[in-house]
């Protein structure tokens, strides 16, 4: 019996056209979003955003910084899984998973200097005249600097493959390791962070969400979110391009999902009995409306997943990757904007200006994707590229 | 003085005849007065717009003025300066003779009359008989009562003894001046004398016309009301006519703009002084003062006629328990009534929130999204067994194989 | 030889380790203990019975600050200068409750009330352990806590982190800063002080050392309501003074526990939720969330530790002994 076939080839660029209907869609997003910057920029935040003094962080921090960074930490946890707990299996995901990391990283990084006021200072964070160490703040910009980095490094053997450099390609390849290293290292510490940041909020974010708990539960998650923001990419990838859908594969991974949404859920609970704040969830307001949304995503990869039969359905592994990253972007915008209160009266909500630089940003990070996948040796070649139906008895 | 006679045209119908009589009344008016109609209309209208009264009123006015009978005025003084007959002698409109002459009768003034010593009260016991139940009574100064109120006696009587007489068959009683209307400057502590008010000794409340001396005006529109429409005008609690003494004298200040924004003047003649600034302090009492000396000043002579526009902070001399009670340069305690709407309550509305545009485009984005996910879902239902074996044991031996082929 | 089995425990082991310390609660907050108050530290004492709502400080700070009139399109009008709040032009506010008819002042029903809004000038402030750029700074000597423009990036983390909602931003401007009162800190070498307790007329902004400004508390405490007593106006020690009455106060006094103490201290005649004045525990949310990193970090050690950990293990899977690179097929798949 043969193996699946795509594990037994390498990567190279998928080729075909770039500019497609949905590419040029994406491309006309990304334009908007350049309007609304320029403006932005020209006259001011609030000139396009509905930022305010009781709630100075909109959907630009909450969504695009802290929910998009989550779904980027599949770079690292596939990485974690193939090359620190020597699972090769995974090792055709690496490098789709590294890519979307990257650039869901820098759109990260891209919305926070879109978002700082005061931007052209932004150099100030990491000269030690001006730093300030005990800011959980500034160790998130200078950690998710650093990834971003070390994320470029890391993707940068597909160029080198690319352009043909093989003997610079050899010599990066023997000290990856320092890079890979470090890159599983930096998301943790980060991504723990961007929970630790609300905790000098103190009072001001809802019980049901103020614990020292939060750097757990944001690491817990965002492992999660990264995992099914992988098995998101390569589903929707295999369906776009033709490909074969890499079932076992994407089981394993949402597997891991699955318990890693019962791990969150079993220390959320934890932390609410211990802190005696359940009265709260049972109140009759937005903040556990959404509350109770995200426990329910959480639990959904769960029910979803119970039995192992389900575990191989397509259909359930995408809806489980669907609803395991809703939980957690639902459980950070909850956090960062519905559960903060800074004071009667403030009233917040999008502005039409900030959606549009938020999926401007998001169509971004697609179209740059798209465009290494097709030029750079990112995904496994297939022996039979585009013949999406073989009948089953190909296999015997 | 010029007399004005005026033709007037014979009339037929009953319209016609009251507003020939009318016509007739301001003629003689005219003549005993001596003043042009104009200027007569002037003054009068002058007098209504003071009491607020409608303009329609005006006609009413006219009438009751024009009457043949003047009415009674006795006038008693007791503990006091004349301060404020003074005041009203400073009168412009109308002039203290033309009042006296010719719109009231003044049967009693013990500065004013002519006449002296049992002359004067005999002629006082007169108009109290003519004028039983419908003279004027107004009480200038307090009325001592220490030591059986010895220590004010004109012609034998006490001053407690000739207000009760007085006051038994008065129409109405007016205490004009703090004195008579709280006790005023004779009350100051320790009160050797037991200085009272008018209302203390007559057990009843009666009109009070405060200020130390009151603006004229206050005391000539509460009369001129009185004898137009035959009622008193609209008094606060403490008989003080609302038109005068509604409001404190800081709601009206010409310099409140500098209290406002924190303009202070510390000393006589420093430059905040010099500029005009408030006085507040210095120990302004206009935040707990009822009166309306900044609106209609003192002695028609032009802007800034009040103690405050004169640099001096006001001494609350119209209010019991501020003026000769008060140090006159201690802090005033503000009177405030409720604060205005301008102040920011501790939580207002703030912040950008939703508009349809933006509810609209994540309705539609979200909508989007769902859909897409819908069709990405429906369409892995359709995604065949192709490179992949159904059973999970065959599976998962292929797995292991590759996994340690990769060793 | 290394077995996957085998293998697979040490790094749970590790990475469990690592887990724990990050997940593990910090019971106490002693990592970092609580900040204690300079000697000579410098603040205000607003006393809401005393106000009469003049505003005059309003101006004054306006003026000393060179801030601009602030306009407000309110239901009832256009108005000039009457902010609804602190903002970015505006650094000192007061507010005022009302309740019913509103006539009795300091009463809770039918009554009206005024209060202060400004910076606190906390002893252990969150706006400075959050800033990210050193840009919030707090003065070792008066305490003040202090905003330098040139440092700051416009973050914002220091509005977020405010638990009294002091620190505004511009958000109107294209090179937008961050506005709060800092304690007149320029006019002090002048041998001035605070322009909202020097214009005060009542002294109920009232200037001097935080020791002083206490001792001037109990001592109305102390006083029965009513009581005549002399008010210093202007700064403690200043001169100037008044003779008035004392206010009926309730119990607390808003800045002595709050956050662990603040250098601005309230007392007021009716409670001070009426006035929207936030209930903030005692423990500063700074030291939590410092302590909570420094017990995570352990100053760097953990980090590193997991570090060499990941470094070994990433090391020993990615060596490539003698396979060639994938510049086409290959059966191996050992390489990235």
């Amino acid at each position: 019996m043969s193996a699946p076939v795509h594990e037994d080839h390498a990567p190279s660029p998928l080729g075909g056209r770039f500019w497609t209907r949905a590419t040029a869609t994406l491309g006309v997003l990304v334009l908007v979003m350049l309007a609304v910057l320029a403006l932005r920029f020209v006259r001011g935040l609030g000139a396009v955003t509905n930022l305010s003094d009781g709630y100075p962080w909109g959907i630009w921090i909450a969504f695009d910084v802290v929910c998009g960074s989550a779904l980027a930490a599949g770079g690292f946890t596939v990485a974690f899984l193939t090359y620190i707990l020597n699972r090769g299996a995974y090792h055709p995901l690496v490098r789709p998973a590294l890519l979307a990391a990257l650039f869901g990283y820098v759109q990260a990084g891209l919305s926070i200097v879109f978002d700082l006021g005061r931007y052209w200072n932004m150099w100030h964070m990491f000269w030690p005249r001006y730093m300030q160490v005990n800011s959980v703040l500034f160790e998130v910009a200078v950690c998710i600097a650093s990834y971003t980095l070390v994320l470029g490094i890391e993707a940068t053997p597909m160029v080198l493959e690319r352009l043909g450099w093989m003997t610079a390609r050899r010599r990066l390849g023997r000290v990856l390791f320092v890079f890979v290293a470090i890159g599983v290292l930096l998301p943790t510490m980060h991504q723990s962070s961007l929970g630790s940041l609300l905790i000098v909020l103190g009072p001001q974010i809802h019980p049901l969400y103020q614990t020292l708990l939060l750097p757990a539960l944001f690491l817990v998650s965002c492992v999660g979110m990264g995992l099914a923001a992988v098995v998101f990419e390569a589903t929707v990838s295999s369906l776009a391009w033709h490909r074969p859908f890499e079932r076992e594969l994407l089981a394993k991974l949402m597997n891991i999902g699955r318990l890693l949404a019962g791990l969150f859920l079993v220390m959320r609970f934890a932390d609410l009995t211990v802190r005696g704040v359940w009265p709260y969830a049972f109140q009759k307001n937005v903040v556990t409306a959404a509350f109770w949304l995200e426990i329910l995503l959480f639990a959904a990869p769960i029910v979803l997943l119970w039995k192992p039969a389900a575990r191989r359905n397509p259909q359930r592994l995408f809806l489980s990757a669907v609803a395991m990253a809703s939980a957690g972007m639902t459980y950070r915008l909850s956090a960062y904007l519905i559960a903060y209160d800074t004071g009667a009266g403030w009233t917040y909500f999008p502005s039409v200006g900030e959606l549009a630089v938020s999926a401007g940003l998001v169509s971004l990070e697609a179209l740059a994707f798209i465009a290494c996948v097709r030029m750079l040796p990112v995904l496994p070649r297939i022996a039979e590229p585009t013949q999406p139906r073989a009948p089953a008895h190909a296999d015997t | 003085m010029t007399t004005m006679h005026r033709t007037l045209p014979a009339f037929r119908t009953h319209e016609g005849e009251a507003a020939a009589a009318e016509e007739r009344d301001i003629a003689s008016v005219e003549e005993r007065i001596g003043i042009p109609r104009r200027q007569f209309l002037t003054i009068f209208a002058g007098v209504v717009a003071a009491i607020g009264l409608p303009s329609s009123a005006f006609a009413t006015v006219v009438k009751a003025v024009a009457q043949a009978r003047r009415p009674s005025v006795i006038w008693l003084h007791f503990q006091e300066c004349t301060g404020c007959t003074e005041s009203l002698l400073r009168a412009e409109h109308p002039t203290i003779e033309k009042l006296i002459l010719d719109v009231i009768s003044l049967d009693y003034h013990e500065t004013l009359m002519a006449a002296a010593g049992h002359q004067a009260e005999a002629a006082r016991h007169q108009a109290m008989k003519e004028n039983k139940g419908k003279y004027i009574l107004v009480v200038e100064g307090a009325i001592p009562t220490g030591e059986h109120g010895v220590y004010c006696k004109i012609g034998g009587q006490t001053a407690i003894e000739m207000l009760k007489e007085c006051a038994q068959d008065a129409a109405a009683v007016i205490a004009i001046g703090s004195c008579a209307s709280w006790g005023g400057m004779p009350s100051t502590s320790p009160n050797p004398t037991g200085a009272s008010p008018v209302a203390a000794i007559l057990g009843k409340p009666v009109v009070t016309i405060p200020g130390c001396p009151p603006n004229p005006y206050n005391f000539l529109t509460t009369v001129v009301h009185y004898l137009t429409l035959g009622t008193l005008p609209e008094l606060d609690a403490k008989g003080r006519p609302k038109f005068a003494y509604g409001r404190l004298i800081h709601e009206n200040c010409e310099r409140r703009a500098h209290f406002d924004a924190g303009r202070f003047a510390k000393e006589f003649g420093d430059d905040g002084h010099r500029q005009g600034w408030c006085l507040y302090k210095l120990g302004c009492k206009g935040p707990e003062t009822y009166a309306n000396c900044p609106s209609i000043l003192f002695g028609d002579a032009g802007t800034g006629t009040w103690p405050v526009g004169c640099g001096h902070p006001c001494i609350g001399c119209t209010e019991e328990g501020v003026g000769f009670t008060k140090p006159i340069h201690s802090l005033a305690r503000l009177l405030t009534v409720t604060p205005p709407t301008q102040f920011a309550r501790p939580a207002e509305t703030q912040g950008k929130g939703a508009t349809v545009a933006s509810v609209a485009t994540v309705a539609v984005v979200g909508g989007l999204a769902v859909g897409a996910g819908a069709m990405i879902a429906r369409n892995l239902g359709k995604v065949p067994d192709d490179h992949h074996v159904v059973d999970p044991d065959h599976e998962a031996k292929t797995a292991k194989t590759a996994d340690s082929g990769k060793r | 030889m290394l077995t996957r089995r085998s293998l697979l425990k040490g790094v749970a082991a590790a990475a469990g380790t690592a887990g724990v310390a990050v997940a593990c609660p910090v019971r106490k907050a002693e990592a970092r203990g609580a900040k204690t108050m300079s000697p000579d530290a410098i603040g205000l004492l607003y006393d809401g019975t005393q106000c009469i709502g003049c505003r005059a400080c309003i101006a004054a700070c306006k003026e000393a600050n060179d801030m601009p009139a602030e306009h407000n399109l309110l239901d009832i009008g256009d108005y000039w200068d009457s902010p609804l709040d602190i903002s970015g032009s505006t650094l000192n506010v007061i507010k005022a409750y009302r309740d019913g008819t509103g006539v009795h002042k300091d009463a809770i029903k039918d009554g009206f009330a005024f209060t202060k809004s400004s910076c606190m000038h906390c002893l252990d402030p969150s706006c400075v352990s959050a800033c990210p750029v050193s840009a919030m700074t707090k003065d070792p000597t008066t305490g003040i806590v202090s905003y330098d423009v040139d440092a700051c990036i416009g973050c914002r983390y220091c509005v977020t982190a405010c638990p009294f909602g002091v620190p505004r931003f511009t958000y109107e401007s294209a090179t937008p800063k961050i506005s709060k009162c800092q304690l007149c800190k320029d006019r002090l070498p002048k041998g001035k002080y605070a322009a909202c307790a020097e214009v005060c007329p009542t002294g109920a902004t009232l200037f001097g050392k935080v020791t002083d400004l206490k001792k001037e508390i109990e001592r109305r405490r102390a006083l029965a309501p009513g009581t005549m007593t002399v008010f210093p106006r202007g700064r403690v020690g200043g001169g100037d003074s008044y003779v008035g009455a004392v206010g009926s106060y309730v119990e607390h006094v808003y800045g002595e526990k709050e956050i662990g103490g603040t250098q601005v201290l309230h007392l007021s005649g009716v409670p001070f939720a009426l006035l929207d004045k936030p209930a903030i525990p005692d423990i500063a949310p700074a030291r939590i969330a410092e302590s909570l990193q420094e017990h995570i970090y352990q100053g760097m050690l953990a980090p590193f530790a997991f570090l060499g950990a990941l470094g070994l293990l990433a090391f020993r899977h990615m060596r490539e002994p003698a396979t060639p690179m994938p510049s086409e097929d290959s059966e191996t798949g050992g390489s990235k």
